[in-house]
């Protein structure tokens, strides 16, 4: 499907990444968003706030995160493309709903524009501590998909990637920039509607009377009934069977747990997205994402200046994580090298996908600011050694 | 034989009956009431759509109730009811859930849907307790009473909850007891036409968690104890706070006709759109 010209601002703008994120979400179909205000992230709501109106769409400043994140949730239950908004305070205490989001198979995205921490810590200042949060920061087994993007314009397209992506497999989508990104000021080009592809929520066509929300007949993800529509379906949070009702055995956790980890597992491939250069021959290979990746750029062309043979990934989608691709590497190659800003979150994945067949080295930064592009290329130099 | 058949049942998920309370508990009265109450507003299940946090008194549509029933966390039921309202105007949106839910974890929910006057149906059941993690001490346990975790007694006093749901600004809000069966089905029935924010305190019993600690042994002595305890609103104006003490005090607390919020959202969207195409 095409996307719904009102909620897309067709031309080239100067915007900053906060901005192009509130737009993707506009482009990609969101009509419904809640949110409480949390630095570095409230400019994306305020823009959404204000454009909304026009093209029917409906923002409420909840009374705290909790409110934000159940809000959208059942908003989504009618149907509706939902969005919420926050920094690492809130996303700790959205934490219990995304799970429920997880459990009822809720397509909705949060945003974390990530500043530094733990708790307060730096409500200006960017950080990309809050990665291993997203994979696991709710309670339970789940899976979960989360991008990162590197430039306003990506806060741009992959935000429509992001409601497409919760729509094709039910799951809240995190969608985890980083101040930097979030406060940059580029050029976006917002292509014509007709040129951008929504996954519109696909609706059951089993009629009331005989459908049951959660029955697969083999497939990943089930079928979508709305609230109001007179299915008069049941939906919890509790371990449920095929017709959503409350079964509390291990047989049924088994079966309603496993499937909402394989439907994200088995389709990895298909998720799973990241740029690759120069990676034959390479003898280190740089993983980073956000604003890092950028950063990591510069290390990397001083370090290729050195004569260094040196190859980059750079995560668009996180987690699911590129297990496959990291694995192949790493037979192939001495050492990975991983900046982020944090103390080594992402360089545990890369460490446990090479399996010590090539090492994994952390360029830790604590957050308030990025690296000096020269810690990473003298990484790369020592990882060549 | 002749399968006896309730006329209500129609509105319950047979499949899954019967219900998971206790013998004596006031939540089968409660969904008595509230299927009475939409059986006479002659209301289509289709149109309701039901949302509940967690406590036994969100068992009580979750999952037996045949319409639309969410089932959410502990604490967030009006906060996730408003996502559902604002895109559903129409539909009949109604929480049910307990005091420790909607009075304490999400006392903050309950108070802000109040002030934004969402045209949700709240029906709080205070059974003075944490029934469903066996008989913990909640804010409207009263002052003194022993409890699973106030096991000499009480040293905090009760939320008068239906008064801060009143003082917040909602649009209706009443107060009745399990004893007071008729009175509640009239009472759900005005406020399932209402428009903005209605809210009732069921005062309601569990006699397994809370009720044999406090010598109220089961549902007929908690009956008994409702009838005797209560006075009407009316009465209660004339009271003083000492005559008071004790006292449950039924009847419509606050009736108001604020614009409901979802409404008031979409006037502005309208106005914005009208503004924006220069009409
Ligand atoms: C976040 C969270 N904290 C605690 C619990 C455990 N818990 C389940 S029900 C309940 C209390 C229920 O009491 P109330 O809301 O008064 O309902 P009742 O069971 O008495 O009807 C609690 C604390 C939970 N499910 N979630």
């Amino acid at each position: 499907m095409k996307a719904d010209p009102a909620g897309v601002l067709t031309g080239a703008h100067y915007l900053d990444g906060d901005f192009a994120c509130g737009e993707g979400a506009m482009a990609a179909g969101c009509r419904f968003t809640a949110g409480y205000p949390i630095t570095p992230s409230t400019e994306v709501v305020e823009r959404i706030a204000r454009r909304f109106p026009t093209m029917g769409g409906l923002f409420i400043q909840m009374e705290d995160e909790m409110a934000s994140m159940a809000a959208i949730v059942g908003a989504s239950w009618t149907g509706t493309k939902t969005l919420t908004v926050t920094s690492g305070p809130g996303f700790s205490l959205m934490m219990e709903n995304i799970g429920l989001a997880v459990m009822m198979e809720t397509p909705c995205v949060v945003v974390n524009v990530q500043r530094g921490g733990p708790s307060t810590g730096l409500p200006t200042m960017t950080g990309q501590a809050d990665m291993m949060q997203a994979r696991w920061g709710s309670h339970g087994d789940y899976e979960i998909i989360a991008l990162s993007p590197q430039s306003p314009q990506e806060a741009f397209d992959l935000m429509i990637d992001a409601f497409n992506l919760a729509e094709l497999y039910r799951v809240p989508v995190l969608f985890m920039m980083d101040e930097c990104v979030g406060h940059m000021t580029e050029k976006v080009v917002i292509p014509p509607a007709e040129e951008i592809e929504i996954v519109p929520r696909t609706l059951t066509s089993v009629p009331p009377g005989e459908y049951w929300p959660y029955h697969v007949n083999g497939k990943y993800v089930p079928e979508f009934a709305r609230a109001g529509d007179g299915y008069r379906f049941h939906t919890t949070g509790l371990t449920h069977d095929e017709r959503g009702y409350p079964d509390m055995s291990a047989e049924c956790q088994e079966k309603c747990v496993h499937r909402l980890l394989e439907k994200i597992k088995n389709n990895a491939d298909k998720i799973v997205r990241f740029d690759e250069e120069q990676t034959d021959g390479a003898d280190v290979v740089v993983v980073s994402y956000g604003i890092t990746a950028r950063v990591a750029r510069m290390g990397v062309d001083l370090a290729r200046k050195k004569g260094l043979k040196v190859g980059i990934i750079r995560l668009i989608v996180v987690w699911p994580f590129p297990e496959k691709r990291i694995r192949e590497l790493a037979g192939n190659i001495k050492a990975f090298v991983v900046p982020e800003i944090n103390y080594g979150q992402m360089v545990l994945e890369v460490e446990r996908c090479a399996a010590g067949q090539a090492s994994a080295i952390c360029v830790p930064h604590g957050g308030g600011g990025v690296h000096d592009p020269n810690d990473i290329c003298e990484a790369i130099v020592r990882a060549a050694k | 034989m002749r399968e006896y058949k309730h006329k209500l049942l129609g509105y319950l998920r047979r499949e899954i009956l019967p219900t998971t309370h206790c013998p004596g508990c006031g939540c089968g009265q409660v969904l008595n009431a509230f299927v009475n109450a939409i059986d006479d507003l002659e209301i289509d299940p289709k149109n309701i759509i039901s949302v509940t946090g967690i406590g036994c008194s969100s068992w009580i549509p979750s999952p037996y109730l045949k319409c639309d029933t969410l089932h959410t966390t502990h604490g967030r039921a009006v906060a996730f009811a408003t996502g559902v309202k604002v895109i559903r105007p129409q539909a009949n949106v109604v929480v049910i859930a307990g005091d420790g839910d909607l009075a304490g974890i999400g006392g903050n929910h309950l108070i802000h849907a109040a002030r934004r006057n969402v045209g949700l149906a709240v029906f709080l059941v205070n059974n003075y307790i944490y029934g469903m993690t066996g008989g913990q001490v909640s804010p409207t346990t009263p002052f003194g009473a022993v409890t699973t975790t106030t096991p000499y007694s009480n040293a905090e006093y009760p939320l008068n909850i239906a008064e801060v749901v009143a003082a917040a600004g909602a649009n209706y809000v009443a107060r009745w007891t399990t004893y007071h069966i008729r009175k509640l089905i009239a009472a759900m029935k005005e406020v399932l036409q209402k428009k903005g924010f209605s809210f009732i305190e069921i005062v309601s019993q569990c006699p397994v968690s809370y009720g044999r600690r406090v010598g109220l042994r089961d549902g007929v002595a908690f009956m008994e104890y409702f009838k005797k305890s209560s006075v009407g609103v009316g009465t209660a104006e004339n009271m003083s706070e000492e005559e008071l003490e004790g006292k449950i005090v039924v009847g419509k607390l606050v009736e108001r006709h604020r614009i409901e919020f979802t409404e008031s959202l979409r006037r502005i969207n309208e106005s914005c759109q009208k503004r924006a195409s220069g009409e």
